[in-house]
């Protein structure tokens, strides 16, 4: 790791200032960061940290009734604190990594970031979530904009994340055992206004909208609804943990696992 | 450099670190507290877990600076006041809960923070809870016994293996 210098602001508008200077680069919880700063594939001069800063910590409920999460709230405090209020998205946070992962990784370095196989793009994109900037307000969908890249300008920082709360929701992950990211994992959410289905882990394209399934679950919430629909093999990810064909046909049965789970 | 200070095993330590110092290299190269073990570096294999404010967490992928003002727990910081072994420590000694030893320390400091949030926990919640922790040698049935053990269940007939 090239050697760099560290700042750790107590204020949104002091973090951004700094990130307003060449070379800077906002630290989360330094779980994907550091391990990339050591294979030499960035090298900030300088590293501002965002775990010092109160008001991007925590969570809590605004009026209308959606939980808000401070972009650097590490995934462990999600799982305790939302557990009550949006259980889905507690579980989700409950099973990133390992302890010791979800005690450092913060929900604004995984959206910021944007891995392809990443669990939380999935509930954000699922719960039509609103990423909350030291700028501007992002919807989801127009958030994620293929994999590692995001509506993120240079600087800008990820200090809250908002979600309506659905009426029914689930997220399924089928596990790369070796790297505990998603090789699939479907996120579904049923609220009043019909049904979301967000895919990760799957596409080329990194997390995407199964609107077919979404349809089909608006009409009939029921695993059976999607029996017959597919997603086609041509775009998503092929490796040596599973081909094209077999991510496809993980969606479908991880979006009827999540339907069927849904709580 | 920069200087940083923190509270490690309840004693303050501090020292001027670079930027990209790890904590566990300040642990280890500064304070030569060499319990605490680098397997990976990775942030695989939990050698490496230590406590900060509580919270176990892998030391190969914390910067030293960012553990400024906490406090700090490593394995020397476990045994009881008059040196012997603490329950969890004592436990993977009675249960051959190790070989080579050398994930032991993040094992330990793994299993602590699990038994100080859940002071019962079962075999399933173990197993998950140490996903974060590698060993080669012990196949992790007698490491697994011996939190059972610690936790003050009866593992008296679960098989050795
Ligand atoms: C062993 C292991 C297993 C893992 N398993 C999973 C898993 O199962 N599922 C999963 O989803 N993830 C997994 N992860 C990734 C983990 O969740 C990371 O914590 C996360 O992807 C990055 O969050 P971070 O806070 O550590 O970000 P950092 O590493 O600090 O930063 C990542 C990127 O985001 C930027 N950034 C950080 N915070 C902000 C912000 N608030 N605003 C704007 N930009 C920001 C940084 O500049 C950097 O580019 C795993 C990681 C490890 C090491
Ligand atoms: S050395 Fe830190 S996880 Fe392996
Ligand atoms: S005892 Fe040898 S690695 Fe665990």
């Amino acid at each position: 790791m090239y050697n760099f210098d560290f700042v750790r602001p107590k204020t949104i508008a002091d973090a951004a200032a700094a990130l307003g200077h060449e070379g800077a680069q906002a630290l989360g919880g330094g779980q994907t960061l550091l391990p990339t700063m050591k294979q030499r594939l960035a090298s900030p001069e300088t590293l501002v940290s965002l775990t010092g800063i109160p008001e991007m910590q925590g969570v809590c409920k605004a009026d209308d009734g959606a939980i808000c999460i401070g972009g650097a709230t590490p995934h462990a405090v999600v799982a305790a604190e939302v557990a009550a209020h949006y259980p889905a998205l507690a579980g989700l946070a409950s099973h990133i990594g390992d302890p010791a992962v979800r005690n450092r990784g913060t929900i604004g370095g995984s959206l910021a970031n944007n891995d392809p196989s990443a669990c939380y793009p999935s509930a954000v994109l699922g719960s039509g979530a609103t990423v909350v900037t030291n700028t501007r307000q992002i919807a989801a969908d127009d958030y994620f904009q293929g994999m590692f890249t995001t509506a993120l300008h240079e600087g800008e920082i990820i200090t809250e994340v908002r979600f309506p709360v659905p009426e029914k929701a689930s997220y399924q992950k089928f596990e790369q055992p070796a790297s505990r990211f998603a090789l699939v994992g479907v996120f579904v959410a049923k609220y009043a206004d019909g049904v979301r289905v967000a895919v990760t882990g799957a596409s080329e394209e990194g997390v995407f909208r199964w609107t077919e399934a979404e349809e089909a679950l608006s009409a009939n919430f029921s695993a059976d609804a999607i029996n017959g629909l597919t997603v086609p093999a041509d775009g998503m990810i092929g490796d040596l943990h599973g081909s094209k064909e077999y991510r496809a046909h993980l969606v479908g049965v991880m979006t009827k696992r999540a339907v069927a789970a849904a709580a | 450099m920069a200087q940083v200070s923190m509270t490690v095993n309840g004693k303050a330590a501090s020292g001027d670190v670079e930027g990209r110092t790890l904590l566990v290299q300040f642990l280890r190269e500064n304070l030569h507290l060499t319990g605490t073990h680098v397997g990976c570096d990775t942030s695989q294999c939990g050698a490496c877990v230590v406590h900060v404010n509580g919270k176990a967490v892998k030391a190969c992928t914390m910067l030293a600076a960012e553990a400024e003002g906490a406090e700090v727990r490593t394995i020397e910081g476990m045994a009881n006041a008059d040196g012997s072994l603490n329950t969890v420590q004592q436990a993977f000694q009675d249960h051959h809960g190790l070989q080579c030893g050398f994930c032991t320390p993040g094992m330990v400091m793994s299993a602590s923070a699990l038994l100080a949030e859940n002071p019962n926990p079962t075999e399933t919640e173990i197993r998950a809870y140490l996903e974060g922790n590698i060993c080669r040698c012990t196949g992790y049935h007698n490491i697994v016994k011996a939190i059972m053990a610690a936790a003050g269940q009866d593992v008296s007939k679960i098989a050795a293996e």
